[in-house]
């Protein structure tokens, strides 16, 4: 029996005669990186939201961290961290106003958020960005410092909605060996994207397509099946299959 | 409550160091106050006028001097044709000419004297006002003076109670409290709500351990406290530049501003979970609520001569109930034993928006 930290049965999201998320079941194993997949539309958001506490799935079942989604959204909230593809820190507070902040949202004792919030500083080797606010930050920092942010409580499973919008290639490098970081110290990340050439970087990808999961294997074994050379391609025929429909 | 006070915290770092919500907090209610407190004033003073005095005796010299003396007016020029007052009112140099008739003190002791009184009435209201204050002036005098009017005339002895000088600014104290109230509560909290949705920080908050009802405390008591204690300033403004009483309980005045603010946070609150952006917020907060605030709670027009469905529509006002707990309880000095029904309108009003306002925001969350 496998270790997972995610698993959802027949999960689905009506909104009223619209079903956004129709049955998905899988499972997320501890420190696995988990790509997320699907075009604008899919659901895909929707069932982020779903595994978040967010949202009240219509049936199905889910186990986050080992919550029920149904009854314990509280507890869920407290093992998870989240951040999405908006800048999601003040942009009219410091860096370490911002740290302080999410620390203390997060319940964490003064002593904890002092302890974590300089080794951050020190592992982004940020210490000139210290008193800086938000505003004044380079996009690419601002997407690892909120990466970073949000592990701030050590949570169990990191969401990342499009991290890496809008970021130069050299960051969006960097920010993905800190992802793999992250999930080698155990924490799994489950990260949707559109960049086909990180999809390969994750140990296994799901596809959404119209409020299912048309495909979910590792990206080799994906390419294989779809006798496909790349990621993009194995997408785009799952993709276009939708459009001919 | 640890997690609520730094999320208190962070608001207040927001308000601090964002200019605009700094000028509309601290900036907007001295500019109220003064603005209203002196410039826009219906009481007369120095009001220019021009006297044509054809009899030139010791009685209608007296009369002059009276009016003169009277603080009211400013006797520009004394004319000695119709044609020169005629020619000072195209001028608008002069706002009210009074003329003597020929013998005024004979007349006057036939009881056959009449005073012309020419008002510009361009400004209807001042015309008004300046007749009967002369008006007023030129009876007193008769009496006290020229022992004339006893016999016959009937002396209307008017005593304008609670406000005994007819200052403006009393009506005014209120009404700014009232406006500022409103704008700082409703308007700020659901800017500040609607900013963090538009940011997409709402969402973080969202998926925190933050409970939906610590994210609106967390953002309203900022505005709580500060809208307090602008009402605190502008009362003692209030009291010590315009000599504003307080006649009854300090207490009970305090409270009610709570109250009132806490209508207002309630509004806010509703507005956020309603607007999809700053603006839409900022523009509903302005014509949903300052226009009525300012033009149907009985600020500047008296609801009694609105047209009906005005006046029922003054109705679901709150800032009416205000006003009149605020007269009540500064110029007339009355408690909760009078002022019960505004008190639990307010009261009553408060809940349904607050209830409305939790029950969407938790809608966006389901």
């Amino acid at each position: 029996m496998e270790d997972y930290v995610i698993q959802t049965e027949g999960l689905t999201k009506k909104f009223g005669d619209f079903t956004a998320v129709n049955e998905i079941s899988f499972n997320v194993s501890k420190g696995e990186v988990f790509g997320f997949l699907g075009a604008n539309g899919a659901g895909k958001t929707t069932a982020i939201k779903m595994l978040c506490g967010l949202l009240m799935p219509t049936s199905g079942k889910a186990e986050v961290a080992g919550f029920d989604v149904f009854k314990q959204s509280e507890s869920i909230k407290r093992t998870i961290g989240y951040m999405s593809q908006k800048f999601s820190l003040y942009n009219d507070l410091t860096v370490w106003e911002n740290i302080t902040l999410y620390g203390g949202i997060y319940g964490l004792s003064k002593k904890q958020i002092n302890e974590r919030g300089k080794q951050l500083i020190h592992e982004l080797e940020a210490e000139s960005f210290v008193n800086k606010r938000g505003k004044d930050l380079p996009l690419g920092f601002k997407q690892k410092l909120a990466f970073s942010v949000a592990l701030i409580h050590q949570p169990r499973i990191v969401f990342l909605d499009e991290p890496t919008g809008g970021v130069d290639p050299i960051t969006r490098r960097q920010f993905w060996e800190m992802i793999y970081q992250t999930a080698e110290s155990g924490t799994t990340v489950f990260v949707t994207t559109h960049y086909m050439d990180e999809a390969e970087y994750c140990d296994r990808v799901s596809i959404m397509v119209d409020g299912t999961i048309k495909a979910l294997d590792t990206p080799a074994k994906l390419k294989k099946s779809f006798h496909a050379a790349s990621m993009d391609e194995v997408f785009l025929q799952l993709a276009r299959n939708v459009v001919e429909k | 409550m640890k997690q609520l006070i730094t999320f208190i915290l962070k608001e207040f770092r927001h308000i601090f160091r964002d200019v605009r919500t700094l000028v509309i907090l601290f900036g907007m209610p001295v500019v109220q106050v003064t603005l209203f407190g002196y410039a826009i004033t219906n009481e007369v003073k120095d009001a220019d006028i021009v006297v044509l005095d054809k009899s030139h005796d010791y009685l209608s010299t007296r009369l002059t001097n009276k009016i003169t003396s009277s603080g009211y007016f400013y006797l520009k020029d004394k004319a000695a044709t119709v044609k020169e007052v005629d020619k000072l009112f195209r001028e608008d140099a002069v706002k009210l000419a009074i003329i003597i008739p020929e013998h005024f003190a004979e007349r006057v002791q036939e009881k056959d004297a009449h005073i012309q009184l020419l008002a510009d009435a361009s400004d209807p209201n001042q015309a008004n006002i300046l007749v009967n204050y002369t008006n007023g002036i030129i009876n007193k005098f008769m009496f006290e003076e020229a022992g004339v009017g006893l016999p016959y005339a009937i002396n209307t002895e008017v005593e304008m109670t609670y406000n005994p000088t007819l200052e403006g600014v009393f009506l005014f104290v209120p009404g700014v409290i009232t406006i500022i109230l409103m704008l700082v509560s409703a308007l700020l909290t659901s800017i500040a709500i609607t900013r963090e949705k538009e940011l997409g920080t709402m969402e973080i908050l969202l998926v925190s351990p933050l409970k939906p009802i610590q994210i609106i405390l967390g953002k309203v008591i900022p505005y709580m406290l500060l809208s307090f204690m602008n009402a605190m300033f502008i009362l003692l403004m209030g009291v010590f530049i315009f000599h504003m009483p307080i006649n009854g309980s300090i207490p009970l005045l305090l409270g009610e501003s709570l109250l009132f603010i806490i209508t207002a946070l309630s509004l806010g609150i509703l507005i956020s979970t309603k607007a999809a952006s700053q603006q839409v917020a900022m523009m509903v907060s302005l014509f949903a609520l300052m226009l009525p605030t300012i033009l149907l709670s009985g600020f500047i027009f008296p609801i009694s001569s609105m047209p009906w469905p005005l006046q029922w529509l003054s109705m679901i006002m709150p800032p009416k109930y205000f006003i009149i707990i605020l007269k009540g309880i500064m110029l007339q000095g009355v408690g909760l034993a009078v002022l019960w029904k505004e008190t639990l309108v307010l009261t009553g009003m408060t809940l349904v928006f607050l209830a409305a306002g939790i029950k969407n925001f938790k809608i966006r969350l389901a």
